[in-house]
């Protein structure tokens, strides 16, 4: 008997440990849930990234390019804890989509969040196919006419703004150097060695900007880029190459925008709906299921606290649809209780030792217990892998839920419940296991 | 039991619910939202009080806007829903919506889908459902494996499967009739919603049926002839009070969730607390009568 009071003692004191700290990291603020966009207000983007220009095995390759530029650019411009990420996105029929999802928290223009994004430009340098100089290129034609690209922003160490020296020395023209890095110096050196005579376009932003002839190797790892640009233009290209050239084109497919004020909003309501959706179960428990309720409360409680505690340690980002599923969990969770106090009922009316009955009681629950989570786990699966990061935030709470709750439910309850050792007989026992409105 | 005794009167009432549900479904349809369809939604408020919709619709014809919907929200907002707006339109939206300057608004919500995103997420939608429905046949035919007799372990499956799509039909045609009547559209949240319906609702009709399995081996092992209808009710009568029970714990949170919870789950919250209320009903009086009945359609041939 000691035994099983000390293993509830110590069951208690961990739980209210953990409850402890929840509330201690929260009311310091030194370690705050993770809020998703929805409630923390913010500009979620995602892009398109355009691989056509790409060959097969450059692909994973050329995305986390895509994805640092990104970030360091996001980063420059004082965003606090962006999320960059890629994602292979697709329509099931087989066609995949390579993509980039950013998520700017505190951002709530949406244009600024685009812009800030949008001027990160495409470098590329494609070889002509064929020897003769085309004499129009369109977006339309540059697929047909160039090769894939071979040199992309992510070959690139910096960029620079000169003067060409004109006749006389007189300057003239404002070009852009590009400096690459040692992968792009070896590539661009190969390059104008295996193919001098040949034409090659440097493409900013799909556009050729200008296509000259090789005339020899160029083994230095520097080209120059010279379009007929004002000293502005150059300055502003060479500035924006400097931040991140990008080595795929992207385009804008979604976008969201939550205002800071909605967020708060839902996080009071939230807030508000999950204390009184605790307190609506523990009455309800209480009342009609009198002392195992009571036990089954504590075991709420104790639910909570772990669940919270674990959405600080993985760490979980809540979402309007994630404190959903969580609220919608308290009331779950003490199902199996319901299950299981049912059972423990039916075995003492049938005549059992208060003991054996619990025992029973627990036993012959588990059986049911077991099966109808199954299928909550089965949709909490399916949902994570359906879901958009919305969607998987209740996916992952109302799935750890299910879990948790099955632990606190079963094991907590009946350790405690066997801890009171108290019996179901006389005018009072019976009462304390009693239910409904009999007394 | 009386519910297995009356069974034909439970059927009729089902029958009925299935029904109206499905007559709402066909005659008002669903409303894809912008997840699923591409498009924009745009929640605005203007803290000086909002202009009439006249004057929005002719900024909103200014700027390019066809085929949109504006619907009021809360005191002082709208909410606008178009298809998707071109670069220029985005740019200009907060400028079009304050009629340069005239009645400062702020935009609270904006979310863009683009249409290859929202026929994506449609076909996902689609295979989650059947993928949940799938996966729960199977496993209840694997967890009844055991009981065959006098009704086959794939027939507690399929069972619980009808149960499961009567406790679809019915929050779809109520959420049809939803989206008729005050706007409401599908979105991922919906889908999320039926989906926990499934899941949820197939609890109850577990619980009943593991009761039946157990009451048939104990009549086995003790040498007892029942007649299985006589089971089926006697066992549904034992579950009676905890399939009440626990769907109403759940209820409560959902009802706290839809009065006092946040705005956007608010939808969320109802179509739950229909689907959760439709599968504590079938599990109590639509599987076990059907099971009785399936057994006696067996015994006839």
């Amino acid at each position: 008997m000691w035994k099983i009071r000390l293993a509830a003692l110590v069951i208690l004191l961990v739980g209210a440990g953990i409850g402890w700290w929840v509330y201690s990291s929260q009311a310091s603020a030194s370690r705050p849930f993770k809020l998703g966009l929805d409630l923390s207000g913010g500009t979620q983007l995602v892009y398109r990234a355009d691989l056509s220009a790409i060959v097969g095995s450059d692909v994973a390759d050329s995305m986390a390019s895509l994805r640092d530029t990104i970030e360091r650019r996001v980063n420059l411009f004082g965003v606090s804890e962006p999320i960059v990420q890629t994602q292979r996105g697709g329509t099931l029929a087989g066609e995949t989509e390579e993509r980039l999802i950013v998520e700017l928290p505190g951002v709530t223009d949406t244009q600024k969040a685009i812009e800030l994004i949008g001027e990160t430009p495409v470098l590329e340098f494609r070889l002509l196919k064929g020897d003769t100089f085309p004499s129009q290129i369109s977006t339309s034609t540059v697929n047909k006419l160039f090769y894939p690209a071979v040199i992309t922003g992510k070959h690139l160490k910096s960029a620079q703004l000169q003067f060409n020296q004109g006749i006389g020395g007189v300057p003239n023209e404002p070009v852009v150097v590009l400096t690459f890095n040692s992968d792009g110096k070896k590539i661009f050196a190969d390059l104008t060695k295996e193919n001098v005579g040949r034409y090659f376009g440097m493409f900013l932003d799909g556009v050729a900007i200008s296509v000259p002839v090789i005339r020899e190797a160029i083994p230095d790892g520097t080209a120059v880029i010279s379009g007929n640009f004002t000293p502005e233009d150059a300055k502003e290209l060479a500035r924006n190459l400097n931040y991140g050239a990008l080595p795929v084109p992207i385009e804008l497919i979604s976008t969201q925008t939550v205002a800071g004020t909605l967020g708060a909003e839902a996080v009071q309501s939230g807030l508000a709906a999950g204390l009184w959706g605790v307190l609506a179960v523990i009455l309800f428990m209480l009342f009609w299921y009198r002392l195992p309720g009571a036990i089954a409360s504590v075991a709420l409680l104790l639910y909570i606290a772990l669940v919270l505690g674990l959405f600080l340690l993985i760490p979980v980002t809540l979402t309007a649809a994630g404190i959903a599923a969580f609220i919608l969990s308290v009331g779950m969770a003490v199902d199996a209780n319901i299950l299981i106090f049912e059972r423990t009922k039916e075995e003492l009316a049938a005549g059992k030792s208060t003991k054996d009955a619990i025992h029973d009681g627990f036993a012959r629950a588990w059986l049911s217990i077991r099966d109808s989570n199954i299928s909550s786990i089965i949709t909490a699966v399916v949902l994570f892998w359906f879901g958009t990061s919305l969607i998987k935030g209740f996916a992952l709470v109302f799935g750890l839920g299910v879990l948790v709750s099955m632990l606190t439910a079963i094991t907590v309850s009946r350790t405690f419940l066997f801890a009171l050792g108290i019996e179901a007989k006389g005018n009072l026992g019976r009462f304390l296991f009693g239910s409904g409105t009999k007394i | 039991m009386f519910i297995v005794q009356h069974r034909n009167i439970f059927f009729a009432i089902t029958g009925a619910i299935v029904l109206v549900s499905l007559v709402s479904l066909f005659a008002f349809g669903l409303r894809p939202g912008i997840d699923f369809t591409g498009g924009t939604l745009v929640q605005f408020s203007y803290e000086g009080g909002r202009p009439p919709a006249t004057e929005l619709t002719e900024l909103l014809g200014d700027a390019g806007f066809t085929g949109y919907s504006l619907r009021e929200a809360g005191e002082k907002g709208y909410i606008l829903r178009a298809g998707n707006m071109s670069e220029a339109q985005r740019a200009a939206l907060p400028q079009t919506l304050s009629g340069s300057g005239e009645h400062p608004a702020t935009i609270e919500q904006l979310s863009e889908v683009g249409p290859t995103i929202g026929k994506e997420l449609r076909n996902k939608a689609l295979i989650a459902l059947a993928l949940v429905l799938l996966c729960i046949l199977l496993f209840i035919a694997f967890a009844f494996r055991k009981v065959s007799k006098p009704v086959s372990s794939w027939m507690y499956g399929l069972i619980a499967l009808v149960a499961l799509l009567h406790d679809v039909v019915v929050p779809v045609g109520f959420y049809a009739a939803l989206g008729h009547f005050l706007g409401a559209q599908v979105d991922t949240l919906f889908v999320t919603a039926i989906l926990t319906i499934l899941g949820f609702s197939v609890h109850d009709t577990i619980v009943v049926f593991d009761r039946v399995r157990e009451n048939l081996r104990v009549n086995q092992e003790r040498n007892r002839k029942e007649d299985f209808a006589e089971t089926a009710g006697r066992s549904l009568g034992q579950t009676f009070v905890r399939s009440v029970n626990t769907s109403l714990t759940v209820l409560f949170t959902l009802l706290v969730l839809y009065f006092i919870g946040p705005a956007s789950t608010r939808d969320f919250a109802l179509t739950l607390l229909v689907g959760i209320t439709a599968g504590t009903y079938s599990s109590i009086f639509l599987a076990t009568p059907l099971l009785v009945t399936v057994e006696r359609w067996r015994r006839k041939k």
